[in-house]
């Protein structure tokens, strides 16, 4: 030992190294024989121990209308508060006056995944969604448009609500 | 003259193929059985329960980039994998893995060699494989490799002694270095070594995982610290001859540890398996008793190696020199004292009476050693005694 070290009396049952091996072989093979706690993924999504929050902020949903258009009215707004920056929006008007988008892209790969987006979204148009299988075979599948956007099935996120922050 | 010939080259590819299917299957057994404490289920998914798992792995293997590092010896850098993986296939041949197995042209011995010198044959075999690992080291250029090396032949001279000590006390007892004969004995006894020779199985089982670099005497590899140890250079098959090595070793340590002390492939209880006339039925039960007997010892050593940390250096030594080597030498004079006074004084020829004699000697020991042991903190390192 070296020098100075100071080391401490202890009782023999604390120092044996041989009771402690036998303690740990017996409390491997107890664990050998426990449940055991993997998720087998692909088939098993969700176990009764957990499950994927309903506030899981995943890649985005566009909500449309009865008529199935995208209930955004090109206000402006996400591509404004994104930190991000990866929403692209151009807005358009009809005959009517009504806005629309006419290019609106967010580029996942740009997305932090805050869900300001969806906070500040006067419509609940655009939401950040429930989902986290967004595998692709090449990088520019990641920027989504509109027309994608729209065709997610996926539920949105509730988001965290300050009013209920433990969300019961 | 041709049929002894051609019945061990058969016998010889039969045991080489049931000991890589064999290895391969452990590499899953210690993947899964680690899952398994660890609350985790292993690999899965390549086959029924994972069970092609092994070829997947072999596969991957065999396609992977052999590198060779710029500084290092080729010659023994492509040597030592083979020196390591050679003695670990060779030393399974003098172990008797059935009963003999009667044919038509003759009795055959279910032994690859029968050698007249078995026991010495594997201790100079087995420790054959450290030069493997310590070439490897020198060869790879690498200082971790190197330590590694260093580490593997000094824990290798240290364990090998305490090793080949206690199985004096089996060849005392058995008279013979012959593998066959001292699976006779212990069936003629109807008591295996383990009861008369409990001690020495100790030192034995201890030596043995030292021997096969087995946690916790995992010092040569020691992940943490050396990287990969003298294996760190190696890649693709040359990394897997390694880690076939290991695992063969381990099969060999398994089996003979079955052999020496637990009655080879003696079916406990019975008289039927080592008289009357050899049957096909008698070799294939006592070929499945010898794979339980080896199966226990395979799992312990997974079991234990998911249990224990790795040894500290001075540990290690510690144990090797200040404990085993001193223990198997007292130990080796009490029995041979022991077995000179009852076959001499007393006129017993070796039987349950003399096993029994023995084992309660031995209990004796055991206890005193086990107490002692408890009490000394041989290994316990950062709580020695404070200095009077």
């Amino acid at each position: 030992m070296a020098i100075g070290v100071k080391v401490m009396k202890r009782p023999t049952q604390q120092t044996s190294y041989l009771r402690a091996t036998l303690k740990g072989m017996a409390l491997t093979f107890s664990h050998l024989l426990r449940p055991k706690v993997t998720m087998q993924y692909p088939e098993e999504k969700s176990s009764k121990d957990w499950t994927l929050s309903s506030r899981w902020r995943g890649t985005h949903r566009m909500l449309t209308d009865e008529q199935g258009r995208a209930k955004c009215v090109a206000c402006g707004l996400c591509p404004q508060i994104c930190p991000a920056n990866c929403i692209k929006l151009v807005p358009g008007e009809d005959e009517e006056g009504n806005r629309y988008p006419l290019i609106y892209e967010i580029d996942e790969f740009r997305c932090i995944f805050c869900g300001y987006c969806q906070e500040v979204c006067p419509e609940e148009a655009i939401h950040v969604g429930v989902h986290y299988e967004n595998s692709e075979y090449s990088r520019d599948r990641f920027v989504y448009d509109l027309e994608r956007l729209s065709a997610q099935t996926h539920p949105v996120s509730t988001l965290w609500d300050p009013s209920d922050p433990k969300g019961e | 003259m041709t049929f002894p010939l051609i019945a061990s080259a058969i016998k010889v590819f039969v045991v080489f193929n049931l000991i890589m299917v064999g290895v391969a299957l452990l590499t899953l057994l210690e993947r899964r059985v680690c899952a398994w404490m660890q609350d985790r289920l292993g690999p899965n998914r390549v086959g029924p329960q994972g069970l092609l798992q092994p070829a997947a792995d072999g596969l991957k293997n065999f396609l992977k980039e052999e590198t060779s590092p710029a500084m290092a010896d080729k010659a023994l850098f492509t040597l030592a994998p083979i020196i390591s993986f050679v003695p670990a296939l060779l030393t399974f041949g003098v172990i008797p893995f059935a009963a003999p197995l009667p044919t038509k042209w003759g009795l055959v011995p279910m032994v690859v060699a029968d050698l007249p010198v078995g026991f010495l044959y594997i201790l100079a075999i087995s420790s054959l494989g450290v030069y493997g690992i310590v070439l490897a080291g020198w060869a790879s250029n690498n200082k971790y490799a190197l330590l590694g090396g260093l580490r593997a032949s000094a824990q290798m001279i240290s364990y090998e002694i305490a090793l080949g000590m206690s199985t004096v006390a089996v060849i005392l007892l058995a008279g013979n270095v012959t593998l066959s004969q001292v699976i006779a004995q212990q069936q003629q006894a109807h008591v295996w070594f383990i009861i008369p020779l409990s001690v020495a199985f100790v030192v034995f089982f201890i030596s043995a995982f030292a021997e096969t670099n087995r946690l916790p005497f995992d010092l040569p590899e020691a992940e943490g610290e050396l990287i990969a140890g003298y294996h760190t250079e190696y890649s693709a098959m040359k990394f897997s001859m390694f880690y076939i090595a290991e695992y063969s070793n381990m099969v060999t340590a398994s089996a003979l540890m079955a052999t020496l002390f637990f009655g080879g492939w003696d079916i406990p209880f019975t008289t039927w398996d080592s008289t009357g006339d050899p049957r096909v039925l008698k070799t294939l039960l006592t070929l499945l008793v010898f794979g339980a007997k080896t199966f226990v010892f395979l799992f312990t050593y997974i079991w234990v190696r998911w249990t224990l940390p790795r040894f500290r250096y001075d540990q290690l030594m510690a144990l090797g020199w200040k404990v085993l080597l001193p223990l198997s030498l007292v130990y080796i004079t009490l029995v041979a004292v022991a077995i000179w006074f009852i076959r001499v004084r007393l006129g017993w020829e070796y039987g349950t009476g003399m096993a029994l004699v023995l084992g309660g000697l031995n209990l004796v020991l055991l206890i005193a050693l086990v107490y002692w042991l408890d009490r000394g903190r041989i290994v316990s390192g950062s709580v020695q005694e404070e200095a009077a």
